[in-house]
């Protein structure tokens, strides 16, 4: 479209730390990095949080991490340390409608309970006395009296005025063609605003990251598939809205509406200006639909009032990368593996750490490092099947 | 051999129930002009309507503004059937030609193989009747959805009886279903003429035809007839308050430039400021959307006015382009027949140009500007911009958090619409998330527009500055249970990720690289 778009960029020409990627990583990243005291600049191509930051589930209660006790220790802090609302909310119930999740829940549970975390079984009855839009589908599940649920739209944009009120900068509609390397040091990035200069550089750009990593020679393994979500018009409000189960995540938003996603998602090919068609592009929404009536039997009635997508990127082990590179000194890359919204808080707070301090000094990240894929074929996303569909 | 990954959407899409060779959603004049000759050319033709409504979407404004004056005749669908097909000849001439016809039946999304959804079983649309939920493929579709009403709020827009003049067409031409009496017209141009007219035929009372303009827009002589009928005139005013009452609107009260007030009694006031392209189907599916003042908005660009940016979907009458100029019976046939030409050269393989669009040379979101600038000068900021979420203009120009979240509307946020044009472009959507605005049931289609230009305002940006809010489908909002009868392959039963289905992401992070790992993988205990 021919609009005046404007990124109101005029006149910048660097600064000490600039992180490509106005995702909540890289949001977090640069508001951590402000609270240091630096001089910090986040570059994106769209507006804060346009892509999968601002669209997903929102959970917080990501037990499978290494930034797991960092998430739940930050997360109730959060409105305060911004200055703006998340809207947070603690704990989750996780309940199942057949035998083989009710098993996952359990178990999920008990991993929780190994962590030092509250958590309780609960039967079908007392389902259903927690969750009242739950019926006779249910079978049992898990209450976490930890973790929780956020607005991702509210969090992403926290992050941005939170980073902004401390001095740092953001440049929007500014798409980052490469990284600019001079001895093995990155010295800044090529825009489509001109050459911008750093000290060093924080790779947090999603689905873009493996190309951006590639012209600083990093050898990053991500692939990109697009998932879709439904929402339906509000509800009365339930007293823990972070309910989840039968196959979906998702949550009961403040307002009353139901966002829940899950199920199948189609690997992608990005097309070379990166611009991926994130709506939804398939009927999948019905299926959707399906699990969540079945979920919630008394949310039948409600309707539907949207469905979204998101384009988001796995590795090969769909585990996050989280490092500092020996390879090219002042570079840091993130990439969460499509869970990034939830442990965001503690994530940016990692980056924080390796940039300023060269470790993170709170949690062991060794086992993210990118080291671990050094050797894989290039082919590997082919390999494993993560690959874009023939056309039918 | 190369893996394949089972959680991946390849293969688990269903095919669809029915194929035709054209869709066409829209049974106005235009499609079932367009349906029928399609027909007689011996091509395979399916015309859906989603008239008569779903009584539950009238209520929300779905997709009509019909501001709550549809009268309970719209309860009976059978009824509303009969009274839908002899509204009108053209159906009989549909039926004759052997169009299969669908009469309550949506079409709510409609999915483009492309290079980001090749998991698609093809072109597919979406359809309900309110009961269940089904996919129809198709070589080419025909979309002919009209066009709905541009509204704008004022103090007391919120009740019954505050109306749109599309909506107002739909409930006396189709429905025979208008619930009010005596109304009052907002806007002079041919719409508001129009409207008060056939007010006027149908033996109802019209107060006054209002605008904000310093002359009427319409021709003298409609206007005088007007006037010959009782029907005041009044310019260089906006419409400021309606009074509530029990049933609604009693009073319209308007204020000109010097704050002089006037007070018409009426239960209906009836939105005639313009019209726009229902063009939700097209947005949702990825057709390319181009902003047309002449147009009247966001429209898929088209260089003859039928073609899309998709050689697999055309466009017919107002939800292509709108004009303030209201095309007689015999334009619209006329057009509909080239469209039928159209898609039957493109179904033939010989995509052709026929005929050629014409832009009118109206700026028609100036006077659109024009109203919402006049009516912030006389109405305040506690006038709603968004009624599904109680979203103020006020809240709206202050970027402020929902009050549902309990914070005082001066805290959370040092930042208003001006400011936050300053640092970056201005984007709808993005508003929808900070503020709801637009993120209600009605999906955006009583406040989009205007919300639009408010932004455009107080931003102090021209009003092409903000970018389209997009549609999602459904574009119809429909129940879980009717979405959840879709028919489901035994594939996506039994391969339902919750999340990628990756066995190696949700292993503990202790656990990583020990024996406890390969245990855990290998018991599939994984999301």
């Amino acid at each position: 479209m021919n609009l005046p778009v404007t990124n109101n960029g005029e006149g910048i020409r660097g600064a000490t730390v600039i992180v490509v990627g106005a995702g909540v990583t890289g949001l977090s990243t640069a508001w951590w990095l402000a609270r240091s005291g630096v001089d910090v600049l986040v570059i994106d191509k769209g507006i804060v949080g346009w892509e999968a930051s601002g669209r997903n589930g929102g959970g917080c209660s990501h037990y499978n991490s290494a930034l797991f006790h960092e998430e739940q220790r930050l997360w109730p802090m959060m409105d305060d340390l911004l200055g703006y609302p998340t809207e947070y909310r603690r704990e989750r119930i996780i309940f199942a409608t057949n035998e083989r999740h009710l098993e996952l829940y359990r178990s999920m549970g008990a991993t929780v309970g190994s962590l030092g975390y509250d958590w309780e079984k609960l039967d079908a009855d007392e389902v259903r006395r927690r969750v009242p839009l739950a019926g006779d589908t249910a079978l049992g599940g898990i209450h976490l009296k930890v973790g929780g649920h956020a607005n991702p739209q509210r969090t992403v944009q926290a992050y941005a005025w939170a980073l902004q009120d401390l001095g740092g900068r953001i440049l929007q509609h500014t798409a980052v063609s490469s990284v600019v390397m001079k001895s093995g040091w990155a010295v800044g990035v090529e825009t489509s605003a001109g050459f911008i200069g750093c000290d060093h550089l924080v790779l947090a750009a999603g689905p873009q990251i493996g190309r951006l990593a590639a012209t600083a020679g990093l050898f990053l393994p991500v692939q990109s598939a697009r998932a879709e979500m439904i929402v339906t018009e509000p509800l009365e409000l339930m007293p823990i809205g972070g309910v989840d189960g039968n196959g979906l995540y998702g949550r009961q938003t403040l307002r009353g509406n139901l966002a829940y996603g899950g199920g199948p998602h189609e690997w992608i090919t990005l097309p070379a200006d990166g611009e991926a068609l994130s709506r939804p592009v398939t009927t999948v929404a019905a299926s959707l639909a399906r699990r969540l009536a079945e979920l919630f039997p008394k949310a039948a009635h409600a309707r539907v009032i949207r469905s979204w997508a998101g384009i988001i990127e796995n590795t090969p082990d769909g585990r996050p990368i989280i490092d500092r590179p020996a390879q090219t000194g002042n570079i840091s890359v993130c990439t969460m593996s499509s869970v990034g919204f939830g442990l965001s808080p503690a994530t940016g707070h990692a980056l924080r750490d390796l940039v300023l301090d060269g470790a993170c000094s709170f949690a062991d990240i060794s086992k993210y490092s990118l080291s671990r894929f050094d050797g894989l074929a290039a082919g590997w996303a082919e390999e494993k099947g993560w690959k874009a569909p023939q056309y039918a | 051999m190369q893996a394949s990954d089972p959680a991946a959407l390849d293969g688990k899409l269903p095919a669809p129930e029915s194929h035709v060779q054209v869709l066409v959603v829209g049974a106005g004049p235009a499609g079932l002009t367009a349906a029928t000759e399609l027909a007689r050319n011996g091509v395979s033709v399916m015309l859906i309507d989603e008239n008569p409504l779903d009584p539950h979407l009238v209520g929300l404004d779905v997709p009509l503004f019909f501001g709550g004056r549809a009268g309970s005749a719209v309860q009976n669908q059978a009824r509303m059937v009969e009274q839908i097909v002899a509204s009108d000849p053209a159906y009989e001439a549909a039926f004759e030609a052997g169009v299969d016809v669908g009469l309550g039946v949506t079409c709510w999304g409609v999915y483009l193989p492309g290079p980001a959804s090749r998991a698609l079983p093809g072109p597919v649309a979406a359809l309900t009747d309110g009961a269940r939920s089904w996919t129809v493929g198709f070589d080419r579709l025909l979309i002919a959805a009209g066009a709905r009403d541009f509204v704008a709020f004022f103090d007391g827009a919120d009740q019954p009886g505050v109306m749109g003049a599309q909506a107002f067409a739909a409930l006396t031409d189709r429905y025979d279903a208008f619930d009010g009496r005596r109304l009052l017209v907002y806007g002079s141009g041919e719409l508001g003429v129009r409207t008060a007219q056939r007010a006027l035929d149908l033996g109802l009372e019209v107060a006054a035809l209002v605008d904000v303009t310093d002359e009427p827009r319409a021709a003298p002589a409609s206007i005088n007839a007007l006037r010959a009928k009782g029907v005041a005139i009044r310019t260089g005013v906006t419409v400021t308050a309606a009074a509530r009452g029990a049933l609604g609107v009693t009073s319209a009260t308007l204020a000109d430039r010097n704050g002089v007030t006037e007070t018409f009694a009426c239960d209906t006031i009836c939105l005639a400021l313009g019209r726009i392209p229902s063009i939700e189907l097209f947005d949702s599916a990825g057709i390319e959307i181009v902003l047309e003042a002449g147009l009247g908005g966001y429209v898929p660009r088209s260089a003859d006015g039928i073609s899309t940016s998709s050689p697999l979907v055309f466009g017919l009458g107002d939800c292509i382009g709108v004009s303030e100029d209201l095309p007689s019976r015999a334009d619209i046939e006329d057009e509909a027949r080239r469209a039928a030409a159209i898609v039957m050269a493109s179904l033939d393989g010989s995509p052709a140009v026929i005929g050629a669009r014409t832009v009118p040379a109206q700026d028609q979101l100036a006077y659109r500007r024009h109203v919402i600038e006049r009516m912030l000068e006389s109405g305040g900021h506690e006038v709603l911009a968004c009624q599904c979420e109680d979203v103020t203009r006020g809240d709206l120009a202050g970027i402020r958090p929902p009050r549902y979240l309990g914070c005082p509307a001066s805290t959370g946020n040092r930042r208003d619409l001006k400011s936050h044009a300053a640092e970056g472009p201005l984007n709808h959507d993005q508003m929808k998330r900070l503020t709801r605005v637009s993120m209600g049931a009605c999906q955006g289609r009583r406040c989009r527009e205007q919300v639009a230009l408010l932004m455009a305002i107080y931003g102090g940006m021209p009003s092409a500055a903000v970018p389209l809010a997009g549609y999602r489908p459904p574009v119809r909002p429909l129940p879980l249970s009717v979405l959840a009868t879709m028919a489901e392959t035994r594939a996506m039963a039994d391969e339902w990720p919750v999340w990628f289905g990756i066995p190696t992401q949700w292993i503990p992070y202790g656990a990583i690289g020990t024996p406890e790992e390969d245990a855990m993988l290998a018991t599939h205990m994984h999301l």
